[in-house]
């Protein structure tokens, strides 16, 4: 790129910081006992967005999957939509946080941790969807292989029993990452709180974490080794849930492409939401020092090339079904580029393919206000994409008889609204509440800092 | 007084206290731990700590995750309640693969997770590192060396003198 040969990179640390200083800065964001009045105000506006979740799942309940505008040609609407684009979002977290890490890229450090928490809350977010869409909810459990009475076991060939164990896998996995390299900065937070509830709460949360070198070295192990289980897992999970399109023989779900379009889209709008949640963050707390534009400058790049893969799917996507010459598959895909979703389909294209062109220009990598922009037509982008996938294909299948339209009511609209509130509020409660940069890498950052030199 | 369990000694940064493990070690310390707000490279060798049994524990979680696996899904699908789709095998391991491979990587990661912290002694509410109350700076700036005095060595000299031989910050008795 052209930007190799740019004069000086940000510093991914701005210089001047010592172990103290790091400690001090980033613990004092949640014990200072300091509240931003943005926080509050963003936590009384996800809080609404909760109460409309609680009121759009009770009425679910009541009525049944009535409520929202699935039918029988379309039955997946709103809610796979969303399951499958909240999912996806959470592999970037697990993507910075360790594959970043097998890399060595010192950079992921001061993200790392906001993004794995993000993760999980994407993950919750998620896994409400498929739960509300099985019109009975309250028989979840019978999804997994417990011994029942009724004598019948789940059916291990179907792709929606595969789904279940990937996404609960990727649930607990993300967690035990999440919390194993958070036990030192708990152990830091124990020490540094002064309430005495505080104390106990993260003492308990800690451990008894003292920072013993031995302990250190199998911590170092054991969370280097997740890392490697998550960086197999992270593929594998948006793979699975592809599988749920691509092993049914709907017209537009039935190819080969879908694992891996499906991956690299999901890390491409999951680094939009980082980009998304970092931006407000940094300025909110005062954290410029810690995530500077050498973070939001690799970010962007990262959804470019992402951005660009993505691109590559939706071509051989249209270019299979025209050069395959199955006139099913043609016109299921004529429909797509003119039909009923149309609009929705070129809005996609420009908000994934059009907009993250942008960042070839060092400028706009470099700017704020563009750089939060196009992470939100980014999101806005990957969850016209799963819309198109989900209910275009279904309301174009083989014979003209099949084919139905489908529209969302105000509870498919209030339900994903509130989803999107439950995230924001966990993600808003996680940085009041626990360490949201990881302070041991940052001393680890400080104190390797003379041999780093400039890269 | 009762016993105490050990001596410490506290230092500014992770080369001193690295020097001075080694020295301890040199001297012929055994029992004996460095406490630090990051790993620092090389004390965990220092300390004699060289090879760590959490990659096998982790081994043993993928390979039993794996083993669960196939056997749940032969198990349920195969011998207590065959289901005959579209005319394949039984036992059809393509199709056992992806619940395999996700149990793999579930249990591994729980062995490392757990294994970690069983090996660890952790969870442990109390040690008496954490009688001294400047040692809150081991989680944020500052670096420790303890010498137990359970150690065979220091029944016969004094950790302590020792210690103040290392030019610490400060040295402490510590209260089992």
């Amino acid at each position: 790129m052209a930007d190799d040969a740019a004069p000086v990179r940000e510093p991914v640390l701005q210089p001047g910081h010592t172990l103290t200083s790091v400690t001090a800065r980033i613990s004092e964001v949640v014990l200072s006992g300091r509240t931003p009045r943005a926080w509050s105000a963003a936590l009384g506006v996800s809080l609404a967005l909760v109460a409309l979740l609680i009121v759009s799942i009770t009425l679910l309940l009541i009525r049944g999957i009535g409520i929202w505008g699935v039918n029988g040609t379309v039955m997946w609407g709103f809610a796979i939509t969303n399951f499958v684009w909240w999912i996806g979002i959470g592999h970037a977290g697990t993507l910075i946080s360790a594959i970043l890490l097998l890399l060595r890229q010192s950079w992921r450090t001061s993200i790392n941790r906001f993004a794995e928490a993000m993760t999980l809350f994407a993950v919750a977010s998620a896994a409400l969807f498929p739960l509300l869409h099985l019109g009975r909810p309250k028989f979840f459990y019978w999804l997994f292989p417990y011994p029942s009475v009724f004598g019948a076991w789940p059916q291990f060939r179907s792709p929606l029993v595969w789904d279940v164990f990937a996404v609960s896998t990727y649930g607990t996995v993300s967690f035990l990452f999440w919390y194993v390299g958070m036990i030192p900065d708990l152990a830091t937070f124990r020490d540094r709180a002064r309430g005495r509830f505080a104390k106990v709460f993260y003492g308990v949360l800690a451990m008894g974490w003292r920072g013993s070198a031995r302990h250190w070295k199998r911590h170092e192990v054991a969370y280097l080794i997740l890392s490697g289980l998550a960086t197999a897992l992270v593929v594998s999970v948006h793979t699975v849930v592809s599988l749920d399109f691509t092993a049914a023989i709907v017209p537009g779900w039935h190819s080969t492409l879908f694992p891996p379009y499906f991956v690299a889209g999901a890390i491409f709008s999951g680094f939009a939401m980082v980009l998304t949640l970092a931006i407000p963050l940094r300025a909110l707390y005062g954290l410029q020092d810690f995530i500077t534009m050498r973070h939001l400058d690799n970010m962007a790049r990262l959804l470019l090339a992402t951005g660009m893969i993505v691109a590559y799917g939706y071509m051989a996507e249209l270019f299979t079904a025209w050069y395959g010459g199955d006139p099913i598959e043609r016109s299921t895909h004529l429909d797509r580029l003119t039909g009923t979703y149309a609009p929705v389909f070129w809005l996609l294209l420009f908000c994934n393919v059009l907009v993250p062109q942008v960042f070839w220009s060092r400028r706009m990598r470099s700017s704020i206000p563009v750089l939060f922009g196009a992470s939100i037509l980014v999101n806005i982008g990957m969850w016209c994409e799963r819309f198109v996938i989900v209910v275009q294909s279904l309301s174009h299948e083989y014979l003209p008889s099949m084919w139905r339209t489908y529209s969302p009511t105000r509870w498919d609209v209030a339900t994903f609204a509130g989803s999107i509130g439950l995230f924001l509020a966990l993600f808003l409660l996680f940085l009041r509440f626990l360490p949201s940069i990881s302070m041991a890498e940052m001393r680890q950052l400080v104190a390797a800092r003379p041999e780093e030199g400039g890269s | 007084m009762t016993a105490p369990f050990g001596y410490m000694a506290e230092f500014r940064t992770p080369e001193e206290v690295l020097a001075a493990t080694r020295k301890a070690r040199e001297r012929g310390y055994r029992r004996m731990d460095v406490y630090s707000p990051f790993p620092v490279e090389g004390v965990a060798e220092a300390l004699g700590f060289e090879r760590t049994s959490v990659p096998a524990t982790v081994l043993v979680g993928g390979l039993l995750g794996a083993a669960g696996g196939y056997v749940l899904q032969v198990g349920l699908n195969a011998v207590d309640y065959p289901l005959n789709v579209g005319g394949r095998p039984l036992n059809s391991l393509p199709a056992w693969i992806p619940i395999m491979y996700e149990l793999t990587i579930l249990i591994a990661s729980l062995f490392a997770v757990l294994g970690m912290l069983a090996l660890n002694g952790l969870p442990m509410p109390y040690h008496p590192v954490f009688n001294v109350p400047e040692f809150a700076r081991a989680s944020a700036d500052r670096f420790f060396l303890a010498i137990e005095a359970a150690d065979p060595l220091a029944r016969l000299e004094n950790p302590r003198e020792f210690l103040d031989g290392l030019r610490p910050e400060r040295t402490w008795v510590l209260e089992p």
